[in-house]
This record gives C-alpha cells, structure tokens and sequence, in this order.
C-alpha cells in the first residue's frame, strides 16, 4: 500500500503505533512473562505470597508446580473435562446454530438484519444474568421439572441443575451468538444457482444440502467451532453456576487455587498449561493457512 | 426468492425460542409477588422498589457505568490508533508482533488475563510503587487492555474499506494532514468508533473474572456483587435488575438500527 498520508511524518508514525504498541507490551504480553516466572516460583505466607525468584544472588527457579500437577489426577481430570465438555458443547452449538444461520441466509433480505440483531442481542446483555436464568430454570422446582411432573412424565423432581447437561447446556446457550455469525457468513456468500440446479437435475433437497451446501459452508463450521471452544475452555462462571464436582474445569481449578488457596504459583502454572493448550490447535491452524496459501500460489 | 422449507421454518423458531426462553422468564419472574424465584405468587413490581433501596447494588452498578465509560474512552483511543497503524502503514518492524497482540486477548481465557494482570500490578507496586494497591484504576486498565482488541478489530474493518481518494484530494488541494484526519477521515469512521465504544461498555459492565481478580477492597463492580448474591441463592432482586438492563440493551439496539437504516437511506 502507497503512503497515504495521513500523518505524513514519519515521527508522527512512530507515535501513532508506539503508544498502543507500548500499552500493549507493558499490559498484555509482560504479564505473561512474569506469569511464567511466578509458575516457576514456590507459595509462602506473606505478601506477595510467593518467595522472590532471585534470593541471595542466586536463581530459585522451581519445576515443583508443574510436576505437581502431572501428578495430581485432579488438575488432569479438570484439563480433560474442560477440553471434553468445550468441544462437546462446540459441536452441539453447531447443530443447534445451523439451522439458524441457514434459515437467516436464505431469508428475504429486508428480514436478513433484524433476524441476525435477534440472535446478536442476547450478547449484549449480562453473561452472568443469562446463566443465572437457567438456575431457576433447572432448578429442582423449576419450570421444567413441574411441567414434566404436571405431564407425568417422572414420579419426582429430576437433578437437572449442577450436573454435566446444565454446563453443556450453559455453554451452548452463552456461545449461540458466536456460532451463529460465522456460519451465516459463510453461508450467505454461497451461490444459490448451484442449488437450483442441483434441484433442476433432480436432486432431493436433502441431497443438494449434504453434497453442495454443507461441504461449502465448513470454513465457516471450524470458525464457529473455534470461536466456541476457545473461551469455553477456560470457562469459569458457567461451571460454577452449573455445575458440580463431576464437572470441574480448569477455569474453575485456577479460581480456586487462587482465591481458596491463595496457592499463587501453582495458580500462574496452570494458567500457562491453559494457554499452552489453547495456543497449540491455533498455531497448527495457522501453519495449515499458510502451508495452503503457499500451495495456491 | 423461495420460501423456507417448513422444516428450516420450525428448527430456526426453536432456536430463537431457545435464545429467547430464558430471558422472557426472567422477566415474567421479575413481577412475582412471592420471594421464591420458581413459584408463582401472583403480580407485584415490589421487587423493583426493593432494587431501588439496595444501596450496595447501586453503587456497586455505578461504579461499574464510570468504570465501563473510562474503559470504552482508552480502548477507543488505543483501537483507533492500533487500526490506523495496521491498515495504513504498510509493512513495518514489530508488524506481526503488534498484530498478533491486538487479536490475542480476543481469545484468551478471562481466568489467565485476570491473573497475569493482577500479577503486573503486584510486581509494578513492588518494585516502582505504582499503582497504589488494588482498585477502580487497576480495574479499568484491565479493560481497557482487552477491550482495545474489539475496538481495533471493529474499526480496522471500516478502515479498510474505506475510499482513500478523498483523502488524497484533499492532501493534493494543501491541506494539512492533521486536518484531512480531523475532517475527512475522523467522520468517515464514526459510526465504527461509536460500534466499538459500545461495544467496549458492554464488555467492561459484563465482566466478572478479570475485575475479580484485579479489584481491591471497596472496588466490588456490579457483576461481582450479582455473583456473590447468586452464590448465595436466587433472589427476585437479580431479575429486576436483569429485566431493567434487557429493556436498556433493546432500546438502544433499536435506535442505533433504526439511525444507521436512515443514514443508509441518504
């Protein structure tokens, strides 16, 4: 791109990104970093309640934390339930969002913005408020169980809140938004001629989906996944809210380790296996974008 | 234009069913007489009027307004300054690296911000004494940090598409480069800015994790006092409050479509 000239100084251009490049080193990246040395140090009573990395000139760098959590079955079982239910509740919110990406797609235009506000504006709202709905939604004498109790379906109340389907359940319902988006994105760009000439040739409606529609729209499936299960892994609230020892998520383990525990260093260790496992599919993803650009050129 | 199949028709009813359930019956439970969430005991706003006496929730709430509109003002000025520097400058050093930190806290678990931002605070007080302990400050540096990552992405789409002939006009015809932005450029990307300020308000008033983590004591923001009254059991209050915040939240959707659909038709 040419210069534009929009602040033609070069020294005006060094301002413009030396301040959020600055603000952004000093409160988004150097925290990690010290993340990362905190992990390596080792929990004391005191304030800070962690003993100083250097102490008498020497380095006390510690793998303590993380072998401890190799060899607790706790923090494995949370890292796996945290990983199992986030892409459990991602496939489950790509069933449920795309019936609704695609009926919004396929919508007269006019209705196209309004359908897609409706879906968005749940978002705006309070995520804690929308958990808590479900509290007493669930709940043992929630709505559901009484109709299920007026219709004679069951004998007595069944536990539906706290337990593994109200976490999945919290999650599908908090992240719909961010399924829903990409899904449409990729969905409303697709050329409806192929359609109907899928369907001129004879093709069952349902043929014509599974062969042209879907395979077409599955960029736009793995964005929705990611964009579900990223945050979904490190959840905090929704597990808490909703659920119960079977259902102990890392998000929740490090809150506890921290606040409960005031464990600090063990608390900043499992903060960087948490980004590890988040960082990792990202970056082989973005190795295989590269590696296709690479083939296409 | 075809119609839907009443298949699709009746998927895409339960689903918004399924968004909208919850919320409707926040709202009808916030009328209920009786002070058990999950039974009926018939219409009453007094639940309301106890909100308005709860003097801990109010001043929690606005603390957590002043926290949201400062976080929303920073994160607009860093946003646009980062998106200007993306789109507009071409290639430079610490390109990639500037990009990859504009779009990572989009993605990053609010449990680890939470934390390593407490952490930079603990480590900056110890060694330059700044800032002074925990509060309403370290809170909205917070929030300002991740909330400069929406803002940047929001207003680097607008900035991208934009016509930069009129710009370059008006450079040709003498004028100054700080006055072109402040002319030209600044009106052409205000609906972005006022997009991402919102944008930014919202998730600054929503956020439970990191200011948990990063609040002092007397810096209790709204969600923390909503979080540690649901904690303790369901109270009508919350659907009060909740309803009160969705009819904020509609109508302001409302009018900021219905400004932008006559912007459009000009």
């Amino acid at each position: 791109m040419k210069a534009s000239g929009l602040l033609s100084g070069a020294a005006g251009r060094r301002l413009i990104t030396a301040i959020p490049f600055l603000w952004l080193v000093v409160f988004f990246f150097a925290p990690f970093l010290i993340v990362l040395a905190i992990s390596l140090s080792r929990s004391r009573f005191g304030i800070p309640p962690y003993e100083p990395l250097i102490s008498n000139g020497a380095l006390a760098v510690r793998p303590d934390n993380y072998l401890f959590l190799l060899g607790d079955p706790l923090y494995i079982t949370a890292l796996a339930n945290s990983l199992q239910i986030a892409a459990t509740s991602a496939v489950i919110c790509s069933l449920v969002g795309y019936p609704i990406a695609l009926g919004i797609a396929r919508a007269p235009l006019r209705w196209r913005t309004p359908l897609l506000l409706a879906v968005v504006l749940p978002f705006w709202t309070s995520f804690l408020i929308r958990v808590y709905a479900w509290i007493a939604l669930l709940s043992g004498d929630g709505v559901f169980n009484q109709a299920f109790l007026a219709l004679g379906l069951i004998e007595q109340p069944i536990q539906m809140l706290h337990s593994s389907f109200a976490v999945h359940l919290g999650i599908v319902y908090s992240y719909l938004p961010f399924m829903v988006l990409p899904l449409y994105a990729a969905l409303e760009r697709q050329d409806i001629g192929l359609l109907e000439a899928a369907s001129d040739l004879g093709a069952h409606p349902w043929r014509a989906f599974l062969t042209i529609t879907l395979p077409l729209s599955l960029p736009g499936v793995l964005a929705g996944f990611l964009l579900v299960f990223i945050p979904a892994v490190g959840e905090f609230i929704i597990p808490e809210l909703l659920g119960d020892s079977g259902t102990i998520m890392i998000g929740k383990v490090l809150w506890t380790e921290f606040f409960n525990n005031r464990d600090w260093p063990l608390a900043s260790a499992l903060a960087t296996v948490l980004l590890l496992l988040i960082v990792a599919p990202l970056a082989w993803l973005e190795q295989l974008r590269l590696k296709r650009d690479r083939a296409r050129r | 234009m075809k119609r839907l199949s009443p298949w699709l028709l009746s998927m895409m009813t339960l689903g918004y069913l399924f968004l909208y359930g919850p919320i409707l019956s926040l709202v009808v439970y916030s009328f209920n007489d009786s002070r058990l969430v999950t039974v009926w005991g018939g219409v009453s706003t007094k639940w309301y009027g106890s909100l308005a006496e709860n003097e801990k929730l109010l001043s929690a709430a606005w603390l957590s307004l002043k926290i949201a509109a400062a976080s929303a003002t920073g994160a607009i000025l860093l946003g646009t300054l980062s998106a200007i520097a993306l789109v507009r400058f071409g290639r430079f050093r610490g390109r990639f690296v500037f990009s990859a930190m504009t779009a990572a806290p989009l993605v990053m678990p609010e449990v680890i911000t939470g934390l390593s931002m407490l952490l930079l605070f603990v480590s900056l007080q110890q060694v330059v004494g700044w800032p002074d302990g925990r509060s309403a400050l370290t809170i909205a540096i917070a929030h300002i940090t991740f909330a400069t990552a929406y803002v940047t992405i929001v207003v680097r789409a607008r900035l991208s598409q934009m016509d930069l002939s009129l710009e370059e006009a008006a450079l040709d015809l003498g004028a100054r480069p700080l006055r072109v932005f402040m002319t030209i450029t600044l009106p052409l990307i205000a609906p972005s800015l006022i997009a991402g300020w919102l944008l930014a308000f919202t998730l600054s008033l929503d956020d439970l994790v990191i200011a948990s983590f990063v609040s002092g004591p007397g810096s209790s923001t709204l969600p923390m006092v909503v979080f540690s009254s649901v904690r303790l059991g369901l109270t009508p209050e919350i659907n009060a409050l909740a309803t009160i915040l969705l009819v904020t939240v509609a109508v302001c959707v409302i009018f900021a479509g219905r400004a932008l659909r006559q912007r459009d038709q000009k």
